[in-house]
């Protein structure tokens, strides 16, 4: 399969290229521009994105591997991130780790059969004020217990 | 509570105090036109200098002084970065700021681009913050399209842009060099030092680093002047507003303003609300994660503010607070940060990469009760060969490329020295004897 962006997203790439100093610094938020459209990077996405930036793609998928948030396999429609960093530990976290896990059979890291839900733990989200804290896919679900929780996930399409 | 009216959290939580607007309406740009207009670079960097503002990312380096260090007469561009990267296990001001009064940052911005001679600068922020992401470029546009960034701002002679750049998900990028480099698309390694990012930073180009609290401070610098600045707070040398950030066991977990300089016990008691549950207070890491805990018997008394905490043994840090009553099992907690420096480790050095596993290893071997007697050696030998000891006399310091060894071996040590019967309560009983 290959990879090509959107109009609009060519768009806003080409407007990034012209943005920064040199080509590759346009690299993360090239990436985030194609994780967003195509939900994960292919082999075929890093290849092209890496010839768009002039880099080989060996030295791409270096930068790619090192940051936590690109992956190179399909996850669930849903990210269901588990911050377990002591102030959420110290909150409960482990107790919505353990209801998530039970909930849908999965261990951390792991993906629902259906493709539906990936359960991952993470370390702080910069948000321990409200902790407990849940990040699903781009949102911050704060102050969370088990209940509020099984309320949040029923409602998401 | 004391009668300080906060400065950097002012409109914090008012209606539209998120947009260019309400910013402009309560005496926002002011400074950063007069920085453009009236100052000059010389001016701008005596005046910070002056007013002792320390950068408030977590090493307290004077910013004035850090600005001095970019070279004039450079043929080279200037670039100013804004960590935004905010991944300090307790710390979520910079967050804060950026959610309810984005222009102030933007307009700390400008003011320290045009004292470093700075045409394009950065906010790196973490990329997890996508929401807070979304809101400062909507704030940017909103100043590009009314002449306070571009070309030849408020009218003068000065070009600004500032991009805003979201990161991958990875806390070493909070470390200035480690973050230079995934601005440069690279993975986030850190570099050694020297050269600093001043001399050779971006692109091999002179760069500032400054966190959004650091640049947050800054209007009110140039509106007020810098011996106001000087007078906040309980001492001149360590001066101004600060966000402390509050989290485990209190009533009211947050983020609080405060004068640098004001108690921990006032915080906690007064601010926070006290213990959840009334519970008696058992500990308390005053400066984010890297910060060593701290008893309950050293807090008191203790003033927040950068010099009071080194010679207290632990660091002010980024300001994140986390609170633990004699609930808490110290075992487990410090077990919980010795994972999170693991999975965090660059890799780079063997010392850092290796001794964080090792340290997990055992640490969880102790949770599930298989320590042994010299196991709690084991862990001195770790962290004194990662990053040395907070006793600086055995002169085993600066061991790592950067100082993340420092920031794991310090406080998994605290834990140890000052919780060691909680650790040799785990101990099986035939280990015990
Ligand atoms: C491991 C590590 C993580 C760091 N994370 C952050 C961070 O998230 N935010 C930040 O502002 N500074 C962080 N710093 C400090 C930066 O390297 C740098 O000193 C700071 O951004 C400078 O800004 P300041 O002078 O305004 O404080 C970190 C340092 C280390 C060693
Ligand atoms: S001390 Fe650790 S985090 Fe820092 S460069 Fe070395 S391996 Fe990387
Ligand atoms: S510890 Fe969970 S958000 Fe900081």
């Amino acid at each position: 399969m290959s990879f090509a962006f959107t109009a609009d997203r060519k768009k806003r790439f080409n407007a990034l290229l012209k943005q920064y100093p040199d080509k590759r610094s346009a690299a993360l938020p090239a990436l985030h521009l194609a994780q967003d459209q195509e939900g994960y990077l292919t082999t075929e996405t890093i290849e092209t994105l890496a010839q768009m930036l002039d880099i080989t793609p060996a030295s791409l998928m270096d930068t790619i591997s090192f940051h936590t948030l690109f992956h190179t396999k399909p996850r669930g429609k849903y990210l269901l991130q588990v911050c377990q960093t002591l102030s959420c530990s110290l909150a409960g976290a482990d107790e919505i780790v353990d209801h998530l896990s039970h909930k849908y059979q999965v261990k951390a890291g792991e993906t629902t059969p259906d493709g539906k839900y990936t359960l991952l733990k993470v370390e702080c989200l910069g948000a321990c004020d409200t902790a407990p804290v849940v990040q699903i896919n781009d949102d911050y679900y704060e102050k969370v217990s088990k209940d509020k929780l099984n309320r949040i996930l029923d409602k998401l399409p | 509570m004391s009668d300080y009216q906060p400065i950097l959290t002012m409109h914090a939580g008012q209606p539209g105090s998120a947009t260019r607007d309400y910013y402009l309406a309560n005496g926002g740009y002011r400074a950063a036109r007069r920085a453009v207009l009236d100052m000059n670079s010389d001016d701008i960097i005596q005046m910070v200098k002056y007013s002792n503002l320390q950068g408030r990312g977590g090493a307290g380096f004077p910013a004035g002084v850090k600005w001095s260090f970019v070279p004039r007469d450079d043929k080279r561009a200037k670039y100013l970065i804004c960590n935004a990267d905010e991944g300090e296990p307790g710390t979520f001001k910079d967050r804060m700021l950026i959610n309810h009064n984005p222009h102030q940052l933007i307009e700390g911005m400008i003011i320290a681009s045009r004292a470093i001679d700075c045409h394009l600068a950065f906010i790196y922020i973490r990329g997890e913050f996508a929401k807070e992401a979304r809101l400062l470029e909507a704030a940017v546009e909103e100043c590009r399209a009314s002449n306070i960034l571009g070309k030849k701002i408020f009218g003068g002679k000065y070009d600004l842009d500032i991009l805003v750049y979201r990161g991958g998900g990875a806390y070493i990028c909070g470390e200035e060099m480690a973050l230079i480099e995934s601005l440069e698309g690279k993975r986030g390694w850190p570099r050694i030092k020297p050269p600093f990012p001043a001399i050779e930073g971006y692109l091999r180009c002179p760069t500032i680093v400054n966190n959004v609290e650091t640049l947050s401070n800054l209007p009110h610098i140039v509106n007020n002047g810098a011996e106001w600045f000087r007078g906040i707070g309980a001492s001149p040398d360590s001066p101004g507003p600060k966000l402390y950030c509050l989290s485990g066991h209190v009533r009211k977990p947050g983020v609080y303003e405060a004068p640098m300089g004001t108690k921990l016990t006032t915080l906690i008691f007064t601010h926070a609300g006290g213990t959840t549950e009334g519970k008696k207070l058992k500990a308390a890491i005053p400066g984010g994660s890297s910060a060593p805990v701290l008893t309950a018997d050293e807090i008191e008394d203790l003033k927040m503010d950068f010099p009071s905490l080194t010679a207290a043994g632990s660091m002010l840090g980024s300001g994140g607070i986390i609170v633990m009553d004699e609930t808490t099992d110290m075992v487990q907690a410090c077990y919980n940060l010795a994972r999170f420096y693991a999975h965090e480790s660059c890799g780079q050095c063997t010392p850092c990469r290796e001794g964080t596993t090792w340290l997990t290893k055992v640490l969880r071997r102790f949770t599930q009760g298989r320590g042994r007697m010299e196991d709690i050696d084991l862990i001195g030998d770790i962290t004194d060969n990662i990053g040395g000891l907070c006793d600086f006399s055995k002169g085993s310091f600066g061991k790592t490329i950067c100082p993340f060894g420092e920031a794991v071996s310090w406080p998994i040590r605290a834990f140890m020295d000052k919780f060691r019967d909680e650790f040799e309560a785990y101990l099986p009983k035939e280990e015990a004897a």
